[in-house]
């Protein structure tokens, strides 16, 4: 009895811990400052847009939100598309190269981004990519190959190999093998690394940090960086600016809940 | 097409060999390799290559030099670099310090706190299954968002915390503002944003713990505490294991959330390595800011060479 009131104290009052601060957030999108500071939990007076037209248009973020897009919208698939190519590689290779390959490739999760972020940013500038979009997508493809190779890698090689032979049998060659048999049957952990991809790579805060310049170029996580600085506490309008970057996000957090679980997930579990 | 592999293979056989005579010859041996295959990862190879091994192990090149970024010339210095990082530069180990405290602070909380977490939720109820996609939604937000979001919390004059502590006639404190204590508020936060990632790792091994054991446990006698001991927390050592490498590694690079509440760049009482790494690096140290980055990496591998020596996690009954 006592357990169980304990249990659901401790339970309830963490809820409220997370609850709070989102909802206050919420509400305090659509408020001025004086009135957040008045009553922070209050519902907001009207439900104005000003907060949004100033973060959208006036300060630029609906720019930086075409960035994001464009920059997750590509570097998502081009991180699966390669990684389930060697994924699926090393899942027919035998023996030492298979091994190989699958160990060069997924060495790589033991790097953190700030230990070659120099030399990166000095390859970079040679290659003209600096302050450019195609290099961020090319740094998110780079940092996140290693952990993609590993999820569906690793699960590419619990695929049954009767089915590959049989498809080898039937005369297909390796690339039709590979989308028409390995790819949708790899469907599921394709669903969950393209979800956990898409956090890192919508959140990334690095390498725009690392190599934009021009305000144009900013993604999302940058410009709310910028912003830091230049509203120190203009609550309702940071407030806005964490809703905007925070939406689509969210909105597929709540539609596809059970490969966010598992994407993240199996993030984690690399060790 | 089947998703129930053997029925297929099965299914292909006959017709195999009704089609077979005259192509048999020249069909290849299913075991054997395609030699194509090994096109497939290349891409994926060139670009780790190329973008990740080399960068890192120039990052040991430039380590040794004095490199501004912008000159052609540099010289070698040797270890200079590492001496200077550790007996001439406060700001270094003033980092390196931060960020271990707060690298074992946030360990030992979100370890226990996930755990707590994961043990009160193992049962998958309804009310389980809700409160579990309530506890792990802050991880999916942004670092940023989640800065501001706190930022707020802890702003001495208008925050939060401060409002309800006031309701309650108590007068609130600074918080970040407070030198001393900010790194721990900084921990906080973090706990709140990456906990529920960890309880959901947590809950993954709790619910592979056969549950004959713990009636087993009940039937000799044993207490709650006790069954925990000797059940569940030998049990789910392989999932502690995880949790506590990857909070580690998640903390050392703790990077946008301090720059989120601290600004860029950060107070020194909220420096930690990546930051530090940052601004030498943006004060165009470029030799200086690689052989900080390798004592960086050196730093995460040390702490979990650490770890795995004096957790000993190893999962018993295995």
């Amino acid at each position: 009895m006592l357990a169980s009131l304990s249990r659901r104290a401790i339970l309830a009052i963490y809820a409220v811990i997370i609850i709070i601060p989102l909802t206050v957030v919420a509400f305090g999108s659509f408020k001025s400052t004086q009135e957040l500071f008045a009553g922070p939990f209050s519902l907001p007076h009207s439900l104005s847009p000003d907060n949004f037209a100033e973060v959208v248009g006036g300060q630029n973020l609906g720019n930086s939100f075409i960035n994001s897009a464009i920059v997750t919208g590509i570097s998502v698939p081009l991180t699966l598309f390669l990684a389930s190519l060697a994924g699926y590689a090393v899942s027919r290779l035998k023996g030492f190269m298979s091994w190989a390959i699958f160990g060069f490739l997924v060495l790589g999760m033991a790097i953190p981004a700030q230990a070659n972020m120099v030399p990166l940013y000095v390859l970079f500038g040679r290659l003209g990519l600096l302050d450019s979009l195609a290099g961020l997508i090319l740094a998110n493809v780079v940092s996140t190959l290693p952990i993609a190779v590993f999820i569906l890698g690793g699960f590419m090689r619990t695929l049954p190999k009767e089915l590959y032979e049989a498809s080898s049998i039937d005369g297909s060659g390796p690339w039709k093998t590979y989308s028409s048999i390995a790819l949708p049957l790899s469907a599921p952990s394709i669903a969950a690394a393209a979800i956990f991809l898409f956090v890192i790579h919508w959140n990334e805060l690095l390498y725009p940090l690392l190599f934009i310049q021009s305000p144009g170029n900013r993604t999302l996580p940058l410009a709310l960086l910028s912003f830091q600085g230049e509203f120190q506490t203009n609550y309702p309008l940071l407030f806005a600016g964490v809703i905007l970057a925070s939406l689509p996000v969210v909105v597929a957090y709540v539609f596809l809940q059970r490969y966010f679980v598992a994407g993240i997930t199996a993030g984690a579990s690399k060790g | 097409m089947s998703i129930h592999p053997g029925t297929a293979a099965k299914r292909k056989a006959p017709e195999n060999q009704a089609a077979a005579g005259t192509a048999k010859v020249r069909r290849r041996s299913p075991t054997r390799v395609n030699p194509a295959l090994y096109l497939f990862p290349l891409p994926a190879v060139a670009v780790i290559a190329f973008f990740l091994v080399m960068p890192t192990l120039q990052a040991f090149q430039y380590a040794i030099t004095d490199w501004n970024g912008f000159s052609a010339a540099f010289n070698y210095v040797g270890l200079d670099n590492f001496i200077r990082a550790f007996t001439k530069d406060s700001l270094f180990t003033n980092a390196l310090t931060n960020n271990l405290k707060f690298v074992l602070l946030v360990v030992i909380a979100q370890t226990a706190f996930s755990l707590v977490l994961a043990l009160l939720l193992t049962k998958n109820s309804r009310g389980s299954i809700l409160l579990r996609a309530l506890f792990f939604f802050p991880t999916i937000l942004s670092s940023v968002s989640v800065a501001f979001i706190w930022k707020f919390i802890y702003d001495p004059n208008f925050g939060l915390a401060n409002s309800v502590l006031r309701t309650v006639g108590v007068d609130g404190g600074a918080y970040l503002g407070n030198d001393a204590q900010a790194l721990y508020w900084v921990a906080i936060t973090q706990v709140w944003f990456h906990s529920g990632q960890m309880m959901v790792v947590y809950i993954a091994g709790l619910q592979a713990i056969p549950k004959e054991l713990y009636e087993a446990a009940e039937m000799d006698g044993a207490n709650k505490w006790q069954q925990f001991k000797s059940i569940t927390w030998p049990f789910v050592a392989p999932a502690t294991s995880i949790v506590v490498a990857y909070t580690t590694v998640q903390s050392f690079k703790a990077f946008d959330l301090i720059l989120g509440i601290a600004g860029n760049p950060p107070k020194s009482s909220l420096d930690i390595l990546s930051t530090r790494i940052y601004s030498t690096f943006a004060n165009s140290e470029f030799g200086y800011a690689a052989a900080q980055s390798i004592i960086f990496m050196a730093m995460i591998a040390l702490v979990t060479w650490l770890q795995r020596r004096l957790l000993r996690l190893t999962p018993k009954g295995e």
